[in-house]
């Protein structure tokens, strides 16, 4: 008896823990509330087949526990219950996968008119650099990183001059404007996620990656690194601020440009670090790089 | 047609099967310590991975007192808990469950199950467990060596596993994946035994359809293995190449802390691909053994035959088949092409409808029957209840777009303890009580074994029910600790302090099982010959417990399939698979021989 | 006969499934060693078909400089077609009960063996004092990779040849090695279709 009552109180008690524990999403800031609602979707179908697996379980343990001289029912296959079991399974199936993909499908289409704008990730921070005047992001290459040149820009193309390189944990961003993040990694793998706006992505250094969303709602909300990255993994964390477009535009007004900050170095933009060979000796950086 | 014919002449033929070359021990080296014998290599597997399994529970220990207490225990630094995760995770997932369910239930139940005397290959097989053996030395080595072992995390990615940001990017790195590639070896070498094994020892009547479910678990999780593994095999041998010789295989042009490396054009992800490509099936390679396992517990104890035993064959190797097209959903926020996940999400969904359909059998046999709520059924049940609380959340992280918020948050780290951490552990404790008598000849005790099943049941599910919401929540998985944030609440920290209470508690619960286990082995009553009634072949040996050679002068026929339970018009509640037809005793009643 | 086919019987009705494997416990009329060795064959074409994907991924990355092939390569891909026609023969005389043709097959295999991983040591030492270190180029790093995994393949199969041979100049009877030189041929002519394979994916790219 104590194994039937274990099973529904399992049941009863997993919903209930469900329905009033106070931990859940935080109140989402972008446009993907779709994928809240597939999690509702999902949560409503599996809870379903969860609660009525268990109370079953819970009901055959209570009628057919053991009595001594009876004898269980010899019945080695039922095709007609197990094709109907596998049909209503399918069923369950395609209620939740049908809207997950054309959510996907969302996820990885970025709109028209989304802007650009570039996180970049190393050990253990964030910058971030957005397009300038031109609206066009210049190339960049780890091998141009220096002190001098921390992100990498490539200082002979004209489109990189006008790059904001925004180099504190603080981002902003405008409100209701779909903004498509670039994601650039200049050491191992890090991950871009907020909470609050239910999209990550891995960043992979020597590639560039993406995801659109929309904020909409304003505040300040915590970045946190989501892909181990070393011994200060827990420590990557920054903030963005979304806010109205004219707050915004202020803020970015005092941010400075790549050719500003080069000015101030004085210097073209570098030899780049010192390159090290994987042996520990100290080679010079230069043409042999392939890219 | 009558499910069984009493009485009617079996139709198989009464020839001998030929003798194999038994291999005979000489000495006691070579019968204890150097052994052919696959039941006392069966038993070294055990003991080796149970044993290198409690390091790796003490570092969880350690993990939860960080997260559950992160102020009071200084002790611990941030390398160090990422070393821990590492060595855990991976200790966990392969030396103890791979080992323990292949090498060790593998190895003792293969050839009793299927009326063998032994494995085809004996001497390879022995090799394969000195192999494993040395790996876990290798693997525990790294604990000692300057800068300690790996911490990047049981998936090894690089770059990060092998610069210098991260823990045991050294030594440790590299010896972690010199003991995989010696696992992997030794595995290969078991792995060919079991499976030619059951292709080609079985004994007469034996036909596949007729093993016990265990055995197809089994057999379908070594073929898995031995389509895996290379996947693996390869991703280390490349890692090891980029970080001794100084080779591009992974490694992109970077910087590591300050400085350029030298490295150009390799790429992070084909490792990641490699990586699940063995790491999804690997999921399996755990799983299925324990389906199989589960399954022959639940009928035995249900007095009750496996309900859709053809659906049982055809869901593990489907779900077999299946569980290599499916690896990328791993990777769905990796930065691979996006639109892999249309594919990877519906191929990961339709997964679980043949997954469901076991779940569902497992239930339905329990429909009807006669249940026994021994010990190994409780830890059956148990099996079944987290198996299922862990499936279905896995279907929240195939679904490709709630992937997205919840990948590598405390909801994974929840979803995955469930399905393959304690699930499949319940299987083990149950089909350690269920066979112990047939192993050591005693009856373990009773009162123990539900105090253990209920401390370990209800505990785990206690602690890695509520984890799942910290998930919801936005909580990383990895992280040494929280600090500010603005979006959890006070409650969360109150929360892991429960928890890892709770850990604790069921952690040394464990004492219970261990302390019975050697209590028993002298202590315990004497078991008489197949105390369960259960009617596959290994209950059925002349010499109980099943000495060398496991059968006598003759090996056993087959009449039959072996969930011949509560059969109508036999006598007895059970029909062992070697019972001659027409030695079957019937109740005389009218239609007695059932038609 | 198939694995599958046995699938659809219904265990519970007896006599119905004394199917073919009910009189030889097994589903392959082939002696044990032979399907050990097969599924063993099976794992290591996985094995080397990875790599050959992962040589295929990163090949089309900029950095890739192709790698000359040493005339050498030729003459050691001679030498191990060679050895593998020598255990051909050796098995055909196993076959014919002709224990001077298996002796003969055997060494000539050997030492045609020998030559070949003598053979490869020697381009890898051509191929460093040119200049093409494995980690200069991704290119190089395959090379050496596929050809040392190769060779420990072939080391490993002569530790089967040399007790192979043992036997055979212990004087055992062409029947009681048929089996040995028999397993010791499939493998050579295996690692000779690896060899051919990845030697004409370095030539091809
Ligand atoms: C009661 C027993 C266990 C406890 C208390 C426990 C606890 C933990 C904790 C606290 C973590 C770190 C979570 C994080 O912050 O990322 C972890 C990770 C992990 N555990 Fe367990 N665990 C237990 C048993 C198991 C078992 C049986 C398995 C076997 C599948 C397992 C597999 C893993 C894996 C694969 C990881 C991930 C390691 C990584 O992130 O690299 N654990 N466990
Ligand atoms: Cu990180
Ligand atoms: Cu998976």
């Amino acid at each position: 008896m104590v194994v039937v009552y274990a099973l529904i109180l399992v049941a009863v008690g997993t919903v209930a823990f469900h329905i009033f524990s106070p931990w859940w999403s935080t109140e989402i800031a972008s446009n993907w509330g779709y994928i809240d609602t597939t999690i509702d979707i999902t949560f409503w179908v599996t809870g379903v087949v969860f609660i009525a697996v268990m109370l079953f379980m819970a009901y055959c343990v209570w009628r057919y526990r053991y009595k001594a001289g009876r004898r269980a029912a010899y019945e080695p296959e039922n095709t007609k219950m197990e094709l109907w079991l596998t049909g209503l399974t399918t069923v369950g199936v395609i209620v939740m996968l049908t809207p997950g993909l054309f959510v996907w499908n969302d996820f990885v289409t970025v709109p028209e008119g989304a802007a650009e704008f570039e996180v970049m990730g190393q050990q253990w921070q964030w910058s971030y650099r957005f397009p300038g005047k031109d609206g066009v992001l210049g190339t960049t290459d780890v091998r141009k990183i220096s002190d001098e040149n921390p992100f990498g820009l490539n200082p002979d193309d004209p489109n990189g001059k006008d790059d904001v390189l925004v180099e504190g944990d603080e981002l902003h961003l405008p409100l209701d404007q779909p903004v498509k993040v670039l994601l650039r990694s200049i050491d191992v793998l890090h991950d871009f996620y907020v909470p609050e706006f239910r999209a990550k992505m891995d960043l992979v250094p020597g590639q560039v990656t993406y995801f659109w969303f929309t904020p909409i709602r304003t505040g300040t909300f915590d970045i946190l690194c989501f892909e181990l990255c070393g011994v200060g993994h827990h420590t990557m964390r920054g903030k963005v601020v979304i806010e109205e477009e004219s707050a915004y535009k202020a803020w970015l007004e005092k941010q400075p440009t790549f050719a500003k900050s080069m000015a101030k170095a004085g210097t073209g933009g570098g030899d780049g670090l010192k390159l090290v060979s994987s042996g520990g000796e100290a080679v010079t950086a230069g043409g042999e790089s392939a890219r | 047609m009558a499910y069984v014919a009493p009485g009617e002449t079996s139709l198989v033929p009464p020839a001998e099967v030929a003798e194999v070359d038994l291999y005979h021990a000489k000495s006691w080296i070579t019968k204890y310590v150097f052994s052919q014998d696959a039941k006392v290599i069966a038993i070294q597997y055990a003991f080796t991975a149970i044993a290198i399994g409690l390091v790796a529970l003490v570092l969880s220990w350690l993990m939860r007192l960080q997260l559950g207490f992160p102020d009071t225990f200084s002790i611990i630094e941030p390398s160090q808990y990422y070393q821990f995760i590492t060595m855990h995770g991976m200790i966990m997932v392969i030396y103890l469950l791979t080992a323990l369910f292949l090498g060790g239930f593998g190895n003792y139940l293969i050839p009793l199950m299927v009326g063998a005397r032994d494995m085809v290959f004996p001497f390879v097989n022995m090799v394969s467990y000195w192999v494993y053996l040395l790996a876990v030395l290798v693997l525990i080595a790294s604990f000692f060596v300057p800068g300690g072992p790996t911490g990047a995390g049981w998936t090894l990615y690089p770059p990060q596993s092998i610069t210098a940001g991260t823990p045991g990017s050294e030594g440790g790195i590299v010896l972690m994946l010199v003991s995989l590639a010696l696992f992997i070896v030794g595995f290969t070498m078991g792995g060919l035994n079991y499976v030619v094994t059951v292709l080609q020892a079985r004994t007469r009547g034996m036909s596949l359809m007729r093993m016990p479910l265990t055995v197809w678990g089994i057999f379908i999780a070594t073929i898995l293995a031995l389509l895996a593994f290379p996947a693996l095999f390869v991703g280390a041998v490349m890692m090891t190449l980029d970080k001794l010789l100084g080779t591009s295989f992974f490694m992109p042009a970077m910087i590591s802390l300050g400085e350029q490396l030298e490295y150009d054009g390799g790429n992070p992800l084909l490792f990641q691909h490699l990586f699940w490509f063995f790491g999804h099936p690997e999921v399996y390679i755990v799983a299925l053994p324990a389906f199989g396992i589960v399954s022959d517990l639940i009928s035995v104890h249900a007095r009750r035959n496996i309900f859709g035993y053809r659906m049982m064959v055809w869901a593990l190797v489907a779900i077999g088949a299946l569980s290599f097209i499916v690896w990328a959903h791993h990777m769905y926020v990796s930065g691979m092409n996006p639109w892999f996940g249309f594919f990877f999400a519906t191929t990961t969904l339709i997964i679980a409808i043949p997954t469901a359909l076991k779940v569902y059998n497992w239930t339905l046999t329990l429909w009807k029957g006669n249940i026994q709520l021994t010990v190994p059924m409780l830890f059956a049940i148990g099996f079944i209840v987290t198996f299922l609380n862990g499936g279905i959340t896995g279907l929240f992280l195939g679904n490709v777009v709630v992937d997205v918020p919840l990948s590598d948050t405390m909801f994974v780290v929840a979803h995955f303890h469930m399905v393959m951490g304690v699930a499949p552990l319940m299987v083990i404790f149950g089909a350690i009580y269920h066979w112990y008598p047939l192993i050591t000849g005693r009856m373990y005790d009773e009162a123990l074994g539900q105090i253990h099943f209920w401390v370990t049941f209800v505990g785990a599910y206690t602690i890695f029910l509520p984890i799942h919401y910290l998930g919801f929540l936005g909580v990383p998985r990895r992280y040494f600790e929280m600090g500010d944030t603005s979006f959890i609440p006070e409650s969360a920290a109150t929360l892991n302090a429960f928890v890892t209470v709770v850990a604790l508690i069921v952690g040394f619960a464990q004492l219970v099982f261990f302390y019975n286990m050697a209590r028993s082995y002298t202590k315990g009553k004497i078991a008489g010959r197949n105390p369960w009634k259960a009617n596959s072949l290994e209950w059925q040996t002349e010499e109980f417990p099943p000495g060398h050679g496991n059968f006598g002068a003759t090996l056993p026929l087959v009449y039959r399939w072996p969930y011949s339970y509560g059969v109508p018009g036999v006598a007895e509640d059970y029909l062992p698979q070697n019972v001659p037809p027409d030695e079957v005793v019937t109740d005389e009643g009218p239609g007695a021989s059932g038609a | 006969m198939g694995f599958l086919a046995h699938l659809t019987e219904k265990p519970w009705l007896e006599g119905e499934s004394q199917g073919v494997d009910t009189d030889g416990g097994g589903i392959f009329s082939l002696p044990t060693p032979q399907i050990g060795l097969r599924v063993f064959l099976i794992v290591a074409t996985v094995l080397f078909t990875l790599f050959i994907v992962a040589y295929t991924d990163r090949m089309v990355v900029a950095d890739w400089r192709p790698m000359p092939e040493p005339w050498l390569l030729w003459v050691n891909t001679a030498l191990l077609i060679a050895s593998s026609v020598a255990l051909h023969g050796a098995w055909v005389g196993a076959d014919r009960g002709r224990i001077d043709d298996v002796r003969a097959g055997l060494y000539a295999a050997g030492v045609f063996a020998f030559a070949f991983l003598a053979g490869q040591i020697l381009a890898w030492q051509q191929l460093v004092a040119m200049g093409y270190f494995a980690a200069s180029n991704p290119a190089n790093a395959f090379f050496y990779l596929f050809t040392a995994l190769h060779a420990l393949h072939l080391l490993g199969g002569l530790v089967a040849w040399g007790r192979t041979t043992a036997k055979v100049r212990r004087g055992l009877a062409p029947g009681q090695v048929h089996l040995s030189v028999e397993l010791c041929a499939i493998y050579w002519h295996f690692l000779l279709v690896v060899w051919l394979v990845l030697f004409g994916l370095l030539l091809l790219t």
